[in-house]
């Protein structure tokens, strides 16, 4: 009876059935959970251990390779002196975020344009932004060497902020529309009656309340960026401005040799800042990826 | 609140502009013109110019002339059959992953919406896949592949699941595809399984309380409830989800190149091998460019398959 009870507070489709008991959870949930978790963690965990292990160990498979047995922090050395990775490092983060500042400036004007006033040619220039969304950078980035030729930026990473807002613009705004669509016209309205400009209504009224979707918009646009690979392989060819991803795809593998230590060290600490920022804002994540799918 | 109390002293002068900016028009260009102006330069006019360098002879650097179609008929006759396998692999690659990232999302969607302990981590620790840099994750991967230390090998051979030493994985053609495939379900699975978890949470639950009543089975509501309601967010994950794969560049290019023999090889690689590496950015952007009209044969299937069944 306590279950049947209990059903009507849980999630659509959660409740337990009667007669469900442990066993049968077991199977039907933590099994399955189980054999995901294991399979998707699995690659991080080898990560981890590898750069971790000395030279001599990481080949040596007559035992368990599933275990570190002498940890040794000589790859983490050798990226940091004898690499550019601390560069690498800084150049990722550089255009990270001011790739993403310049698409929250822009689509957060734009969502609010496309979301709230009304003048013609709003809907179709907010599907001209949704269809670029569609336009790959795979189909772009042999004309764009061009473009960045004639700019006068290889090797420079204004090239990478420049270029990175193409994708992350539409996507943002996007996003964005949904949100400020969520907001109540009327507190707008009201304050528009009591005399103020549209400007003022949008700085100090959607803009605060529309915080929550700006942060989603931000957090997704430092990630995408900060994973960018294509535009940097191509743009960047001094190790001096290379990016994380491409730096230890390109520079960390000497002809046919691997480091898998060294180049394991680099992707584990590549990867840190995303997912240390990710693990603080899950659900920031969440409402980004499913702002459109949702509401769209 | 604050705003209306001091908009009441506002003085006159201040209430005339209301009127002004109530015609809408002019700010609404004015704060679209920075959106406007960057995808015109960075996306728009490389569209069109891709569309122009793909019937001239450029290289890097040196603007060619007119060719007509020279470069799609070399594609075509004088590649020893690389653009066919390109093409092949192109669709069997979106297809295949497509399913599986499809069934494995929803399945793991189910999962994450019922109750257990640890939720949260549990939520956050099967997305990760779709956060870390994907060249990042790819290299660990590759490592996993390795033909003498692939730690799958070890874990296979002892557990008896194949004999020593183990498939090749990345040095036989059918191998290298099914690799390729594995990783790319790994990574996509996560998104496919947020975005159907957030859609489930928003089906009401009166209706699995109505199906109850009436005696419906887990099954039947799964059926007649989740996967109907599940519709639009379907639609919308599929679409992205397929465009991005379709043209999925970093993952392929990080583990395989196309190699062995091309036998991986997927328009994107090829492109970017034809153009950077060879130069050739013409008949690169001629390759890149016979993407658009298949990926739009894709979305127009998706949007098909989707349709409202009326």
């Amino acid at each position: 009876m306590a279950a049947v009870a209990r059903v009507k507070v849980r999630r659509p489709g959660t409740g337990r059935v009667i007669g469900d008991r442990f066993v049968g959870r077991a199977l039907r949930i933590y099994l399955p959970l189980l054999v995901m978790l294991v399979v998707t963690l699995f690659p991080f965990y080898w990560m981890a251990i590898t750069s971790f292990k000395s030279a001599s160990e990481l080949f040596d498979f007559s035992v368990s390779p599933l275990w570190v047995r002498e940890p040794t922090l000589d790859w983490y050395r050798h990226l940091f002196t004898q690499t550019n990775f601390p560069r690498w490092a800084f150049n990722t983060a550089i255009v990270a975020i001011a790739s993403t500042l310049i698409s929250l400036f822009c689509s957060i004007l734009a969502g609010y344009s496309l979301a709230r006033l009304r003048y013609r040619g709003a809907d179709t220039i907010g599907w001209g932004i949704f269809v670029t969304y569609l336009v790959p950078p795979t189909l772009l980035f042999l004309p764009l060497t061009f473009v960045i030729r004639e700019l006068h930026l290889f090797n420079n990473l204004w090239a990478l902020i420049l270029t990175y807002p193409t994708f992350l613009i539409p996507f943002c705004t996007w996003m964005l529309m949904g949100f400020f669509k969520g907001i109540p016209r009327e507190l707008e309205e009201a304050a528009l009656v009591d005399g103020a400009t549209r400007i003022q209504a949008m700085v100090r009224i959607a803009i605060p309340l529309a915080l929550p979707g700006i942060l989603a918009a931000a957090l997704f646009a430092f990630t995408l960026s900060w994973n960018e690979f294509l535009y940097a392989l191509i743009f960047m060819n001094d190790s001096l401005v290379k990016t994380i991803p491409v730096g230890v795809t390109q520079e960390l593998i000497h002809g046919d040799e691997f480091f898998w230590g060294e180049l394991m060290a680099a992707a584990l600490l590549g990867s840190v800042p995303v997912a240390v920022l990710y693990s603080f804002f899950v659900d920031y994540f969440v409402a980004g990826m499913t702002a459109g799918a949702v509401k769209g | 609140m604050g705003t209306a109390v001091r908009a009441k002293t506002a003085p006159a002068w201040h209430r005339r502009r209301v009127r002004i900016y109530d015609r809408e028009a002019p700010l609404g260009y004015l704060l679209l013109a920075p959106t406007l102006v960057v995808l015109g330069i960075f996306l728009l006019y490389p569209f069109l110019f891709g569309i122009w360098l793909s019937v001239t002879d450029s290289e890097l650097g040196n603007l060619g002339s007119f060719i007509g179609l020279d470069n799609f008929r070399f594609e075509w006759r004088n590649t020893d059959g690389v653009f066919y396998t390109a093409v092949v692999n192109t669709f069997l690659y979106t297809g295949i992953t497509t399913v599986f990232k499809l069934s494995l999302g929803l399945i793991m969607a189910l999962l994450l919406n019922q109750a257990f302990p640890f939720r949260r981590f549990v939520r956050a620790a099967l997305l990760l896949p779709y956060i870390i840099p994907t060249v990042l994750s790819y290299e660990a991967w590759r490592w996993m592949f390795d033909p003498t230390f692939s730690v799958i090998n070890w874990l296979l051979v002892n557990t008896h699941l194949a004999p020593y030493p183990g498939p090749n994985w990345l040095g036989v053609p059918f191998n290298a595809m099914a690799a390729l495939m594995i990783v790319n379900v790994w990574r996509g699975t996560p998104f496919y399984a947020i975005a159907f978890l957030a859609g489930m949470q928003v089906i009401p639950v009166d209706l699995y309380e109505a199906a109850r009543v009436d005696g419906a089975t887990r099954w039947q509501q799964f059926t007649n409830i989740t996967v109907p309601m599940l519709r639009p967010v379907l639609l919308v994950v599929l679409l992205l989800s397929t465009i991005l794969t379709f043209a999925d560049f970093q993952g392929p290019f990080v583990l395989t190149n196309g190699a062995p023999y091309n036998s991986t090889q997927l328009l994107s690689i090829w492109a970017y091998q034809w153009g950077i590496p060879g130069g050739a950015i013409s008949l690169g952007a001629a390759i890149s460019l016979v993407l658009f009209p298949l990926l739009t044969l894709v979305v127009a299937g998706v949007l098909f398959l989707l349709r409202r069944p009326e």
